[in-house]
């Protein structure tokens, strides 16, 4: 607790001299960031190896490129950024001029998650340096090896007067939020996010949440189902082995479809993590034994056990569950009503693919909807209809790896009668 | 129904389910639907101007111009302008797509929140009500709108008002105090905006954790006026009138905005206050007499709860002492005259709590730089005023304050500027709005990404080898070239 509030205290004073504000002090923090994410990439895969077991093309596609493609974005707009924006100012109170001005807001606590350890602690601080703020990051301590990556690092490539990272548990995190932050920043799950919101409030200190969500996944039967399901598979299994917030987390198809869409994937997972799922170099394994205990509940639970059609091996001292699918589980089952945040992936049958807004919005609003299909009309009804983070049709999770720029739209949407896809 | 009175809580959870019904059967989603409020609203304003003015003389005895210009006009302007603007906030914006995912449509598109819940404070109890409320229905939002209780003429006038003027199934006007408040935090909303106390403000985010409901809150502050040493007898007039315009002619000095205190060079302190060369009574003063000539000019204190609270600050003896125009107080009428108090202890409480009233503070400075320094002592403000055409005490005063808005020459008129986001930071709250803010306040921007099954890279895909983190690496360093190298076999 002392530790914490001396922290806090010797930050602020830090970003009451001044010290953050200059856009060659936050450049300089950015230049640093990108050469610890291109000299040390090898430590990272390493320390995201020992944390999940992660797939060396994951660590650098998923985290390490998109923490530097977000400083490269960050370094590029920097000034823009920086510069007051002109607002027209009216008759009323001619003559006048008016302007809006960014300022950073002083000193932020940016508290990330497990799953994707990196990327949700980098790219927060990315932009609250880019803003000029002092900061303290809090890295999960569920991913120990690389929250002390994280310890050894930063120091050595960014102002450590005014960056610290913090690790620890409960106790440490609890201090942390009793101290007066200026916004403070989680990524992490609805409990601890209810808790983080009620200490804020004794600030009034305003607060961004990255929670989850079940993220739902409509497909009909006019998609081209060799690229879709390998695009579904890509989403859900290749995305840290579905524990991410994104992933997929069940399906919604028609009866008639269901049984050539589980056929396909079947195929591709073959194809992409081979006979025996569990001894694939390519599959991250689950972060913990609390997790692992919590999926294999969600999987034992009677009714749902019985649903499996493909996968279900567990290997419980490696901690790896293979991709499993569920066909027509109960709605009010546990893998239904959670976030499932693991490698199951229940499919639910429909008689018609229009019954999937109903079901949908019963359920709380996610952070990602997906839809795979060709028809335009369910198209538009999906996006008119489906309140969520983000939206995406005929693909999945790729949406958060566009860091876009503000340049007009030039690609379009179109379906071009049945093309034959190029496969590269 | 539009309005419920101390109702029991089952009552309450059955609006909100209620509300959430037509919230999804769609029709607040439409642009007709949404104008058709928006002009409701204008409607109410023209044809109930009478009644408006007389519930804000009821409340606060706001003279009908004061009443005009700060509420009823106010809201006029900002709900035509939502109008002329709506098509434009409501259509997605596009987003370019990276090359590699070509083709592909990238899209932020705004949609509603859902249920929405508006409190709204007593100072200003129409237009803090109708501001948000025009820009939540521009959105799309089903709302919920408690007003303050404190004004209970304008929260009676709302709570009748609405319902024949607007959707009555889709805008409830719910009166009642503190309970009704902390009842209807009970439920989660899709955004909750409060205006009001700190003290409030907190307890309101406690609530609203329990069920992450997002919140804003527009909260009070210290509005500090730092005026500079100006020549000319113009210019110094027309800053005058400007300050005492900002402090006494805005609902008696209880506006979050208004000028709380003033911060001067000790040896421009006399001008301001004492005497000119021309006449023995200083600039302020006179113009404070000119301005504020009958009580009637002013706008009352609240009630006596409030009264007390103002009349406590010049129970300090040292404050008492530093009167130097005013300071009488009448507990029957709750009368309290406009007054100036020059250097009053900076630890006393007129010192250190918001004012929201008709006591105006001088503090003196030895030059006039050191103002920046002092107000930033205290917590930051919801506006920041500063008199002066040296542009190097306002860009000093830009860069090294932080505050909701910075404002040189003149105090309040910000709040009429569409194009300026009104919100606090720190302890003067968090969120803005006013025009186009409002509607984003109560949006969801979601971001849509098409694509197309025409084009698939397998590099994206297990089983892994070096071959295809090469490709990737061309991906995100976008290099194209090296892309296209890869694909054709030439490796790179």
């Amino acid at each position: 607790m002392e530790d914490a509030r001396s922290w806090a205290a010797e930050l602020r004073g830090r970003f009451e001299e001044g010290l953050t504000r200059a856009a060659e002090w936050r450049a300089a923090q950015l230049r640093g960031l990108l050469r610890m994410a291109t000299e040390m990439e090898a430590e990272m895969c390493d320390a995201l190896h020992a944390d999940l077991a992660k797939p060396r093309t994951e660590a650098c596609l998923h985290e390490i490129s998109l923490i530097k493609s977000s400083c490269l974005f960050a370094l590029k707009n920097l000034k823009k950024w920086m510069k007051p924006q002109k607002v027209q100012a009216k008759l009323m109170t001619f003559p006048s001029a008016a302007r809006i001005t960014a300022e950073p807001l002083g000193v932020v606590l940016i508290i990330s998650a497990w799953n994707y350890p990196l990327l949700l602690s980098l790219d927060p601080v990315i932009g609250a340096l880019a803003a000029g703020n002092a900061v303290v990051l809090k890295p999960s301590e569920v991913a120990p090896a690389t929250s002390s990556l994280l310890a050894e690092l930063l120091p050595r490539f960014v102002d450590g007067r005014c960056v610290k990272v913090v690790q620890g548990g409960v106790p440490e995190t609890t201090a942390l939020l009793e101290q007066k932050w200026d916004k403070i920043f989680y990524t992490g799950n609805s409990q601890v996010g209810r808790i983080v919101m009620t200490a804020a409030a004794k600030h009034l200190t305003p607060v961004v949440l990255e929670l989850g969500g079940k993220c739902p996944l409509v497909i009909d039967s006019t998609v081209d189902l060799h690229v879709a399901a390998k695009r579904i598979a890509a989403g859900k299994w290749g995305c840290n082995n579905g524990q991410a917030c994104i992933a997929p987390d069940f399906i919604i198809t028609t009866s008639s479809f269901a049984p050539k869409l589980i056929e396909e994937l079947k195929k591709v997972l073959g194809k992409f993590y081979g006979k025996d799922p569990l001894g694939s170099a390519d599959l991250s394994r689950i972060v913990n034994s609390n997790h692992f205990n919590r999926l294999k509940t969600l999987m034992d639970e009677e009714m749902v056990f019985e649903k499996i059609v493909f996968g279900g091996q567990m290997d419980a001292y490696q901690l790896k569950i293979a991709p499993t699918i569920l066909l027509d589980v109960p709605l009010d089952s546990a893998i239904m009503r959670e976030e499932i945040f693991g490698p199951f992936l229940p499919i639910i049958t429909v008689d018609k693919i229009n019954e999937c807004f109903g079901l949908i919005n019963s359920m709380s609003k996610p952070l990602a909807a997906y839809l795979f299909s060709r028809n335009s009309k369910l198209q538009d009804k999906f996006e008119r209809s489906i309140s969520a983070g983000g939206m995406l049709l005929n693909d999945t999770s790729i949406h958060v790896t566009n860091a876009l720029p503000s340049r007009p739209d030039q690609g379009s949407f179109g379906t071009q009668g049945r093309p034959k896809e190029c496969e590269i | 129904m539009g309005s419920l009175q101390e109702k029991p809580r089952l009552r309450l959870g059955s609006l909100v389910s209620g509300l959430q019904e037509v919230y999804e059967s769609g029709r607040t989603r439409e642009l007709a639907w949404r104008r058709s409020q928006l002009r409701g609203l204008l409607r109410l304003l023209s044809e109930k101007e009478e009644e408006i003015f007389e519930v804000l003389r009821d409340d606060l005895g706001k003279n009908r111009a004061e009443s005009y210009r700060d509420e009823l006009g106010a809201l006029v302007k900002s709900v035509n302008h939502t109008l002329r603007n709506l098509g434009k906030w409501a259509a997605p914006e596009k987003a370019q797509a990276p090359l590699v995912s070509f083709p592909a449509t990238a899209l932020v598109v705004p949609e509603p929140l859902g249920v929405v819940l508006v409190f709204s404070c007593w100072n200003f109890p129409l237009g803090l009500a109708l501001e948000p409320v025009s820009g939540a229905l521009a959105a799309g939002n089903v709302v919920v709108l408690k007003p303050s209780e404190l004004a209970p003429s304008t929260a009676a006038f709302l709570a009748a008002t609405v319902p024949r003027y607007l959707d009555s199934e889709a805008v409830k006007v719910v009166e009642g105090g503190p309970e009704v408040g902390e009842q209807l935090m009970e439920h989660r909303w899709d955004k909750v905006l409060f205006t009001g106390s700190e003290r409030v403000g907190r307890l309101i985010l406690t609530k609203a954790a329990k069920h992450l409901t997002p919140v804003a809150l527009e909260l009070g502050s210290k509005c500090p006026c730092i005026v500079d040493y100006l020549d000319g007898k113009r210019g110094r007039q027309v800053a005058v009138n400007r300050i005492v315009g900002a402090k006494w002619s805005v609902c008696a000095g209880q506006a979050c905005i208004a000028i709380d205190y003033i911060l001067v060079e000790e040896k421009f302190a006399p001008i301001l206050v004492w005497f000119t060369l021309l006449s023995r009574i200083g600039l302020l003063k006179s113009t404070l007499k000119n301005f504020i000539a009958t009580p009637e000019c002013m706008a009352r204190i609240l009630n006596a709860k409030h009264f007390q609270r103002l009349s406590n600050y010049l129970q300090d003896v040292k404050v008492a002492a530093s009167v130097v125009h005013g300071g009488s107080l009448n507990p029957k009428t709750l009368a309290i005259e406009p007054t100036i108090l020059l250097n009053p202890p900076v630890d006393s409480d007129i010192m250190t709590e918001e004012i929201f009233g008709p006591l105006l503070p001088i503090i003196t400075v030895k030059k006039i730089e050191d103002s920046i320094r002092f107000l930033k002592s205290k917590p930051k403000p919801l506006s920041i005023y500063a008199f002066t055409t040296n542009e190097k005490l306002k860009r000093r005063i830009t860069e090294e304050t932080s505050s909701g808005s910075v404002t040189f020459n003149d105090a309040i008129v910000q709040y009429v500027v569409e194009g300026l986001p009104f919100g606090g930071v720190g302890h003067s709250g968090f969120g803005q709005y006013h025009g186009k803010y409002t509607f984003d306040m109560f949006s969801n921007k979601k971001a849509v990404f098409k694509r197309s099954f025409l084009i698939e890279f397998m590099f994206r895909y297990p089983p892994w080898d070096d071959s295809k983190i090469r490709m990737l690496r061309h991906v995100f360093n976008l290099n194209y070239v090296g892309l296209l190298l890869g694909l054709l076999g030439l490796r790179r």
